[in-house]
């Protein structure tokens, strides 16, 4: 397949995850649009195209396993595996209701293809560095991908995983940091400043790439360089639009948290249809 | 009588256990010479990762260690092991039930000179409430091998509370640490003492002492703390009508409550917990502080005598 039909493929899935999400989050009530909806292409290209997955084996040991550090963001992972054959896609609708297998964070002891159990922030990282020294002692070629958030940075856990990753020289490890600019209180900017973000991530010994985190083809060459880097892990800080897709959610922190209701949700779909 | 600290059995136990299982990795955190990990480290090198002063990395490397079929052990002193990484405990392993182990040294107020800071007492009951977690607190050395054995077995996570100072050997090499089995160590009538870890040892002493006052009092040894052994609490206080709780911990979340609420649901009978009354340790010997803090068999002997 060449290249421009692939690009125009995964973004298509991603347009379908998209109504997904905001489906899934106004039959739930609640949840978190903003940060599943800036997250949206690169899981898009996660799933359908960079990792080495099987759905019809979940525990697969050569899987390549995706950790979902900022855990609130669930209903993109969800979105993702029901559209990869995880689980039916009907099952979508029952997020965060009593009884699902879709809990409001994601627990991978209730659904297939959920490699982590997340919703406390700052934690996927060292996770994903434990897959990654696994692979190594088991001598396998898997990979792991972690997905954070911005203003997840601020915890410190993930500059200890960061110093211990580098020091494992963890090259079958990313780390993606989902760089929308917002957090809960306002921009992370006046929250608790993070930058110079890539350099801090090179400082602590990290191959660094900068990309547009919308865009498939900087996505997938960021993945593709990731692959054939050595020595080193690789982060992949993606700059995003916080509720990417959805005009009134854009770069709105309002966003972060609430469920659209009735009109909204069909205006949402209307701009992701 | 010889004495081994359990921190220096665990080391040697590790030794033992990773040359069984290629699946045994050990993670410490600048910590191996004195949890004793340094043993396995010069055996294993390559299954052994030191993360540095980083407890709650060490607890969400070896989460995404087990996710992959290793058995880590994670080894710091207890009060950095449940206090700095207790939200990785929970979220990255409790929750999703992973088989990681979390061998602790260092617990309690026998760390001695190093004060308040370094010396645990609330481990226990941070751990003893967390869903899914077994919880070991070894008696002496042959326990804490027990323990390391069994942990490998079991499902989830596990916590095995160790210590920093010699305590003497109570049994003999052919005995075998079942899981959620207390172990009636000494048969009495008139009261039973129930303890865990360096306790056992000082109850023992104090059923000499009550014995050569004519007084019969049993010693149930309770290595696990969780899941507890319920029907050999109520059989004791059945038989002796009278229970006294020992244990270098807090009286709160620790054995003696996990005793007294067995006790109210079950067979009510009179009791008293001697432990840490709700306080800090400080800097001292490790005798001196027991002596001050009222963890001697002495103490238990008086608890026992005030009772009946
Ligand atoms: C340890 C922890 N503290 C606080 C929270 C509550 N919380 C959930 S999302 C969030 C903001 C996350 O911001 P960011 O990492 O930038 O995520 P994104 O913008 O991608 O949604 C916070 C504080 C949490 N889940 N975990
Ligand atoms: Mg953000």
């Amino acid at each position: 397949m060449d290249m421009d039909q692939a690009v125009a493929e995964l973004a298509e899935k991603a347009r379908v995850i998209r109504r997904h999400i905001i489906a899934m989050l106004g039959e739930a009530g609640s949840g978190h649009p903003g940060g599943s909806l800036s997250a949206a292409d690169i899981v898009t290209a996660l799933y359908f195209r960079e990792m080495r997955l099987d759905p019809s084996r979940p525990d697969w040991p050569e899987r390549d396993r995706f950790v979902l550090s900022k855990g609130h963001a669930a209903p993109v992972l969800y979105a993702a595996l029901a559209e990869r054959g995880y689980f039916p896609v009907e099952e979508l609708g029952t997020l965060r209701k009593l009884g699902s297998r879709l809990q409001g964070h994601p627990d991978m002891k209730k659904l297939p293809g959920v490699e982590m159990s997340t919703g406390s922030l700052g934690q996927g990282l060292a996770v994903a560095n434990g897959m990654a020294l696994a692979a190594r002692l088991d001598g396998r070629d898997y990979r792991v991908y972690a997905l954070l958030g911005d203003g997840e940075l601020q915890e410190g856990q993930v500059w200890e995983a960061a110093m211990a990753a580098a020091h494992y020289a963890l090259e079958n490890l990313v780390a993606i940091v989902d760089y929308n600019g917002l957090q809960i209180d306002g921009p992370v900017s006046e929250v608790m400043a993070p930058e110079p973000v890539p350099d801090k991530w090179r400082a602590f010994g990290w191959h660094v790439l900068e990309i547009d985190g919308h865009d498939m083809r900087q996505i997938l060459a960021a993945f593709a360089e990731a692959r054939h880097t050595r020595g080193q892990p690789t982060a992949i800080i993606a700059r995003t639009v916080k509720g990417k897709g959805v005009s009134f959610m854009e770069n709105e922190v309002d966003w972060h948290g609430v469920a659209p209701k009735g009109e909204q949700i069909a205006q949402a779909l209307e701009e992701l249809a | 009588m010889t004495k081994i600290a359990t921190r220096e059995a665990y080391g040697q136990a590790l030794v033992t256990l990773g040359a069984e299982n290629p699946d045994v990795v050990v993670l410490d955190a600048d910590l191996a010479k004195s949890t004793k990990t340094l043993a396995f480290k010069k055996h294993f090198p390559h299954r052994f990762f030191d993360l540095g002063i980083a407890e709650a990395n060490m607890i969400g490397t070896a989460a995404g260690l087990a996710t992959a079929g290793k058995i880590p052990f994670c080894s710091t002193f207890a009060v950095f092991a449940t206090g700095r990484a207790y939200d990785q405990i929970r979220q990255s392993v409790a929750y999703p039930n992973l088989h990681v182990i979390i061998a602790a040294t260092h617990a309690g107020i026998t760390v001695g000179e190093d004060g308040a800071s370094h010396q645990s007492v609330e481990d226990l009951a941070l751990m003893r409430a967390m869903p899914n977690m077994t919880v070991f607190v070894p008696a002496d050395a042959v326990e804490t091998a027990g323990a390391v054995r069994a942990a490998v077995a079991c499902d989830g996570p596990v916590y095995i509370r160790l210590g920093r100072s010699g305590v003497p050997v109570l049994h003999g090499d052919d005995f075998e640490l079942v899981p959620g089995k207390a172990v009636e160590m000494r048969r009495g009538l008139d009261a039973t003492i129930i303890a865990c870890g360096l306790m056992v040892a000082q109850a023992l002493e104090a059923a000499e002492q009550l014995a050569a006052e004519g007084i019969d009092v049993g010693v149930l040894n309770v290595h696990t703390l969780k899941p507890l052994d319920v029907q050999a609490i109520v059989n004791a206080a059945q038989r002796t009508g009278a229970i006294v709780t020992a244990e270098e911990h807090s009286i709160i979340g620790g054995l003696g409550s996990a005793v007294a609420e067995t006790l109210a649901e079950h067979y009510p009978v009179p009791m008293l917990r001697v432990g840490l009354r709700d306080v800090f340790g400080e800097s001292g010997k490790p005798d001196e502080l027991l002596r001050k803090y009222g963890l001697t068999a002495e103490d238990i002997a008086n608890a026992v005598q005030s009772l009946i």
